[in-house]
């Protein structure tokens, strides 16, 4: 029961932490088929921004103004050098965004070091809030808890809600119709892209002193939020939430449960010995494989479903 | 403009340097020099970054002491970009210039390599020989199975890592849990400690033995979870990057009553991961600190350590390295010659103090160093703070160089001279 309640909560956290990072990601995505590799490194720069933003002003400043820098980076990057390239197709884009991440994680390093940076929880929120059965839950997860889903709310209440949420999804499924019709698609897709980035730098805010603040957090975070973007399937939002979720818990009941393939047949009245054809397969615990789940995953659901859990066109 | 003025200058003094060089022939004796390969790129640059700061230091101090026959020491380093292909063309590159050392610190898989193609060509170029300098390949089996006339160790190895370990842990501590990387180093790590539980305290119970993939997993909590459930103790890691990093972080956070026994928390990035959080609750065992000296009173190496600080602003965690050079050092003056069979014959079984006033012993039958080595905890009020945290290394243990001697199964085979 303990462990059980404190994976779980673990679990929720983690997700959480995803879905800010996947769901900037997932609204460029499905919006503008780029498969932005720079995502990661608008949480990184996020993470420093504000680490540095800390020092002068304070952490709360730093949570305000950290994120709309990034937003600021994302629309520049958008205006003066994605939508030149757009032009040569979606693989000029990809490796566009794939030589910015190198870019921007060499500038990273030369501007602040090579390693760490000391970044770290403001003294405020540096509490644990609750005791369970001995392990203490620190305030700050809580906070980072209801800072993503205070972001979930207003995304869907934005994207569904409102008229500037309208002309997004227009210009998402018909963007020549929502064109014709006056709307001005290329600054949307600017919007986009800026408040994808600005996400993405949020959730650098508050992960970064949740983790560790260095130059190679954007390379460690990258693969996993593809698989969560994938997974969910493009342009849902709530397809997004889902899989965010499923992995954060995945990955952290898969941990805790010291079981291997050779104990599920053992089930069935096969007992596995070391002298078993392909033993050493059988017997690697759970644990020791926690961290590929979500990309055994997702190469099911690329065979199984490739539109995703709920997504609405084929990848 | 900044760069275009330091070309220019640098083409300047490229004249000057010629043209002195063409007036007097042989007045300046050429320099010995010393390949050293390391990631100088990508994801682990900080390593060999740091280390070619620490060794210049070194070497600056080292020449200033004379060299070696008059000549003073150069370093070359080379990026190896972490693979063993690279480190291998920085060999080849070493030879052709006739240079009679390379040095490597980072990874036994890339030291083996080494070892492997610096056995061919020495054995293919009697004339032209090189020494391997390794400066912090811990894999057991270098010394042992592996074995190499050309192949000089300065650092523990990891069967001795884990005894140093397995020795600081209290009589109090009962219940352990273990944590690896799940690749060579790790699983040799898990079973050296697991080895050394067994044979010097029977009454510890390993009460969970786990291995982790390599720098994959973001979030350390569920292991936390786990290990708070296992009743454990104390956790002993050999992790090291973000895998360490985050793994104490994500323990000092949900405040569990833990004590955390590892071998790579003083480097790089560690103390920052750590904070003031892990105030008495963090060991490693290390080969240098920078508290030792002050602790021991030993003036001279404060003063020589704090002028690295001075200058350079970063921790001076590898100053032991000066003990490589000076070994180097001794054993030229004592061959008389900068050729490698006669260097490497000097200082197999080499004995000299290092610079804090420990023993160290370069053993002849494997080629390991034998030196003091210290158990560090992490805690406030220290002379020299780490990484401005504004905590330190203490020393909590200081073995010395007999109680960290192990037999070896290394069968050396020597060149005729």
């Amino acid at each position: 029961m303990e462990v059980f309640v404190v994976s779980l909560l673990n679990g929720l956290v983690y997700g959480m932490l995803l879905f800010m990072l996947a769901s900037g990601l997932t609204l460029i995505f499905s919006m503008m088929g780029v498969l932005n590799f720079a995502h990661a490194s608008a949480y990184m720069v996020g993470a420093y921004f504000a680490y540095t933003l800390s020092l002068y002003v304070g952490f709360w400043v730093a949570l305000i103004v950290a994120p709309i820098l990034c937003g600021l980076l994302g629309a520049a990057i958008e205006m003066w050098g994605l939508r030149r390239v757009h032009k040569n197709g979606h693989i000029a884009e990809l490796l566009f965004t794939f030589g910015l991440a190198l870019i921007i994680e060499k500038a990273v390093q030369m501007t602040w070091g090579l390693i760490a940076v000391p970044y770290r929880i403001p003294s405020g929120l540096d509490f644990p809030l609750f005791d369970l059965w001995g392990t203490q839950f620190p305030a700050y997860r809580a906070f980072m808890l209801l800072i993503s889903a205070l972001m979930f709310l207003s995304i869907w209440l934005g994207l569904t809600r409102t008229r500037i949420g309208l002309v997004i999804q227009a210009a998402l499924t018909h963007p020549d119709m929502a064109g014709a019709l006056g709307h001005n698609v290329p600054r949307v897709f600017t919007m986009v892209f800026a408040a994808g980035t600005a996400l993405a730098g949020l959730a650098g805010v508050i992960g970064g002193n949740y983790r560790v603040t260095e130059p190679g957090m954007a390379f460690s975070m990258g693969p996993i939020v593809f698989v969560v973007v994938v997974f969910g399937g493009l342009g849902s939002l709530t397809g997004c939430f889902i899989a965010s979720i499923l992995m954060g818990l995945i990955q952290t009941f898969a941990v805790v449960l010291d079981y291997s393939l050779a104990d599920l047949l053992e089930v069935f009245g096969f007992v596995v010995t070391k002298a078993t054809p392909g033993s050493e397969f059988l017997m690697v615990t759970l644990p020791r494989i926690a961290a590929l789940l979500p990309f055994i995953l997702l190469v099911l659901i690329l065979v199984l479903r490739p539109r995703g859990l709920l997504g609405t066109r084929d990848t | 403009m900044r760069f275009v003025r330091t070309i220019l200058s640098a083409a300047a003094a490229g004249l000057v340097a010629l043209a002195a060089g063409a007036m007097q022939p042989a007045m300046a004796q050429p320099t010995i020099k010393i390949a050293y390969t390391d990631p100088l790129s990508g994801p682990f640059a900080q390593v060999g970054d740091a280390n070619l700061k620490q060794m210049q230091y070194i070497i600056d101090h080292i020449n200033s002491k004379g060299g070696a026959l008059g000549r003073k020491f150069e370093l070359v380093p080379f990026d190896n970009k972490s693979q063993p292909s690279d480190a291998l063309i920085a060999l080849k590159t070493a030879t052709d210039q006739n240079m009679p050392f390379i040095m490597q610190c980072s990874g036994s898989n890339i030291a083996a390599a080494l070892i492997d193609g610096i056995n061919k060509h020495n054995d293919r170029n009697p004339d032209n020989r090189i020494i391997y300098l390794n400066c912090g390949a811990v894999a057991t089996e270098l010394t042992n199975d592996q074995c190499s006339f050309w192949h000089f160790r300065f650092d523990l190895n990891v069967a001795q890592k884990a005894e140093v370990m397995v020795r600081a842990l209290p009589k109090t501590t009962t219940k352990v849990y273990l944590i690896n990387q799940d690749y060579l180093f790790g699983q040799s790590v898990q079973r050296d400690v697991g080895a050394f539980i067994k044979k010097l305290r029977p009454d510890i119970q390993i009460v969970g033995d786990e291995l982790i993939p390599l720098g994959k997993i973001q979030d350390f909590s569920p292991y936390i979870t786990k290990i708070k459930a296992s009743g454990a103790q104390a956790l002993l890691t050999g992790n090291w990057g973000p895998d360490m990093n985050l793994l104490i972080k994500a323990g000092i956070e949900s405040g569990i009553d833990l004590n955390y026994y590892t071998f790579y928390a003083h480097l790089a990035g560690g103390p920052t991961a750590i904070g003031p959080g892990g105030e008495n609750r963090v060991y490693a065992v290390m080969s240098f600190g920078e508290n030792i000296a002050p602790e021991i009173g030993n003036k001279e190496a404060e003063a020589w350590t704090a002028g690295f600080r001075a200058k350079h602003n970063f921790d001076f965690s590898a100053a032991v390295f000066r003990t490589i050079f000076e070994h180097v050092q001794a054993a030229i003056n004592k061959a008389g010659s900068v050729d490698a069979t006669k260097i490497a014959f000097a200082m197999e079984g080499q004995a000299m103090k290092d610079f804090l006033g420990y023993d160290t012993l370069m053993r002849k039958d494997d080629h390991q160093i034998m030196t003091a080595y210290y158990v560090g905890v992490f805690k406030k009020g220290v002379k020299y703070d780490a990484e401005k945290t504004g905590l330190g290394w203490s020393t909590a243990a200081t073995i010395k160089m007999d109680d960290v001697q192990q037999p070896t199964s290394c069968k050396m085979r020597r060149p005729r001279i």
